[in-house]
């Protein structure tokens, strides 16, 4: 179990960009539950992400991941409980490194890392099994150099290496964002599969309000810094884009004039 | 055109430079992070070793003492970028200057000289080999070790993660890396191994000088880079093996430049050829690439 209370963090505050990310963000997201995020630009959806990850730390509220407070521990230290895939497929992984020295680096997460051999002969059959998987003949590639795979291939390898050990939740960031449409599908079925068959917890990101229907158990808008709405279990089932937004508007007495929202 | 004696004084003296290549390999290539301590270091692990040895202690401990000098001057720097956010180049600027007084501090004087003391070499010198080749067959053991165990530590859990802090930080925190850390450790060990090639250059050539580390940085890349155009550095073997080519070539073309009469360069002339060097060795590659480039467009 994750939750957030009561979050304020504000970037560049006492200046003249000062901007309010978070403005009081809540949220408790139960095991097993798979959330799908949405909100306009600017609505803190990142930030939250970024705020649960540790890569910012929050001016004020708490984080409590599995009963332990990590409201000031930093990314590193976070990192054995929470799992993670950005939004640009280049970020998850190391170029320069090998396909098997990617996966090596991922199932030491939150462990300690001592000197012995990264890459062990008795990692060799997981990583093989967990490569086939994904169909994509990288099971034969293991020696590889990372940056020779295109950037879905990539994408699904960091999911791979995100679940490779477990974790309290899985953090993706808008993870197809920045795919074509036909491999960000291939990524998004990968994720549900993965999801499914672990049992993860996961808090997905997106900015298609159709995706963030059709997958995951729960569906969370953000604006301004804030959860405006939430609705999971009967309510969720059968609603449409449309629905969504007429929510929205409902909750905030706001229109919706930002297109983005619109798409997909 | 290079006599006997020459040609093993340049494979002694580059075989050291191949230590400071390991090093400077660490810092500006794995890590990412441009150290210019190395110019104080060098001298550092000069100064410790020829100090200890003038106070009678065993020549091996007092280069293993020269070690932990230097690792603890890298961790210095490290620690003002990590810690305090000082921006790297800078920090090591920061400890390069600092070093020139504590080198002064720990010889007591601008230099020291090592003549007739007992060091690492007096030894070998019983061997059965001719004096200038005592320090080659010495210098390439050293080497070797610390080749092996370097590419066993990029290798391992703790080797992986400090590739991976300098390749890619944000992935390696997200992965559990304490990237401040692997930095402070890498500085740490690069400056170690420049330490260790300090010592030994003030054992090899019997004097340790506080000005002898001017430059060195330039040398130690001018080999790492003139290293990697003769050995692509697709693997962490390669790149190592790349360092000790390079620094070798580098002392070799420095010697070749020296003694070719009809080039008419004089010693003072070595801070000349060696910014010379360097430009040909990161130009050259790209160079010849547009070459082949320009010939085959032509050809199709």
């Amino acid at each position: 179990m994750i939750s957030a209370t009561d979050l304020q963090l504000t970037f560049g505050k006492g200046t003249p960009l000062e901007n309010p990310a978070l403005r009081g963000m809540s949220l408790t997201v139960n095991q097993g539950e798979f959330v799908t995020v949405i909100g306009s630009n600017g609505a803190g959806k990142s930030t939250f992400l970024n705020a649960l990850a540790g890569e910012v730390l929050v001016d004020s509220g708490n984080i409590v991941v599995d009963n332990l407070n990590v409201t000031k521990l930093s990314t590193h230290k976070r990192a054995g409980r929470v799992a993670r895939v950005f939004q640009d497929p280049l970020a998850g992984t190391c170029e320069g490194l090998s396909i098997e020295e990617n996966l090596a680096l991922a199932i030491k997460r939150g462990q300690r890392r001592g000197l012995s051999a990264a890459v062990k002969k008795q990692y060799m059959e997981q990583f093989r099994e967990s490569l086939s998987s994904l169909n994509l003949g990288l099971e034969d590639r293991l020696g590889d150099k990372m940056g020779l795979l295109s950037g879905g291939q990539r994408q699904a390898v960091s999911l791979l290496m995100a679940s490779l050990t477990p974790s309290n939740i899985l953090l993706l960031d808008e993870h197809t964002a920045a795919l074509d449409p036909k491999t960000a599908a291939f990524v998004l079925a990968l994720t549900t599969k993965i999801i499914e068959e672990q049992k993860l917890t996961a808090l997905m990101v997106t900015h298609s309000m159709k995706q963030a229907l059709e997958v995951g158990t729960r569906t969370v808008m953000l604006h301004q810094g804030q959860v405006v709405f939430d609705i999971n279990g009967k309510d969720r089932e059968g609603l449409e884009v449309k629905d969504l937004l007429d929510l929205f508007e409902k909750q905030r007495g706001l229109s919706v004039d930002d297109d983005s929202l619109l798409l997909g | 055109m290079l006599s006997e004696i020459a040609f093993y004084g340049a494979i002694e003296t580059g075989l050291i430079y191949g230590l400071v290549a390991f090093g400077i390999y660490i810092s500006f290539r794995v890590l990412d992070f441009p150290d210019l301590t190395v110019d104080g270091s060098f001298p550092l692990g000069a100064a410790v070793a020829a100090v200890l040895i003038m106070q009678g202690w065993n020549p091996w401990v007092a280069t293993g003492a020269a070690v932990l000098a230097g690792m603890a001057a890298g961790a210095v720097t490290a620690m003002l970028n990590v810690k305090l956010k000082i921006l790297n180049l800078l920090a090591s600027i920061l400890t390069m200057i600092a070093l020139y007084s504590i080198n002064l501090r720990v010889m007591g004087r601008p230099n020291i000289a090592l003549l007739g003391e007992e060091t690492v070499l007096t030894p070998w010198y019983s061997l059965d080999l001719a004096y200038h080749q005592v320090p080659v067959l010495l210098f390439v053991i050293v080497v070797f070790i610390a080749l092996i165990l370097l590419w066993r530590f990029m290798k391992s859990e703790t080797g992986l993660a400090m590739r991976a802090t300098g390749a890619n930080p944000r992935m390696a925190r997200a992965q559990g890396i304490a990237t401040g850390a692997m930095i402070i450790l890498g500085v740490a060990v690069s400056n170690g191994l420049v330490g260790l090639a300090g010592a030994l250059f003030a054992q090899s050539q019997g004097a340790a000088d506080v000005t002898m580390g001017v430059g060195v940085i330039v040398i130690g890349l001018a080999s790492l880079i003139g290293g990697e155009a003769v050995i692509t550095p697709t693997t962490v073997i390669r790149a190592l093996v790349a360092c000790v080519v390079g620094a070798i070539i580098y002392r070799l073309a420095i010697a070749l430049a020296l003694n070719a009469d009809f080039l008419g360069f004089k010693a003072q002339d070595l801070n000349l050829i060696t910014a010379i060097l360097v430009t040909l060795a990161i130009v050259l590659p790209g160079a010849r690439n547009s070459l082949v480039n320009k010939l085959t467009r032509k050809k199709a």
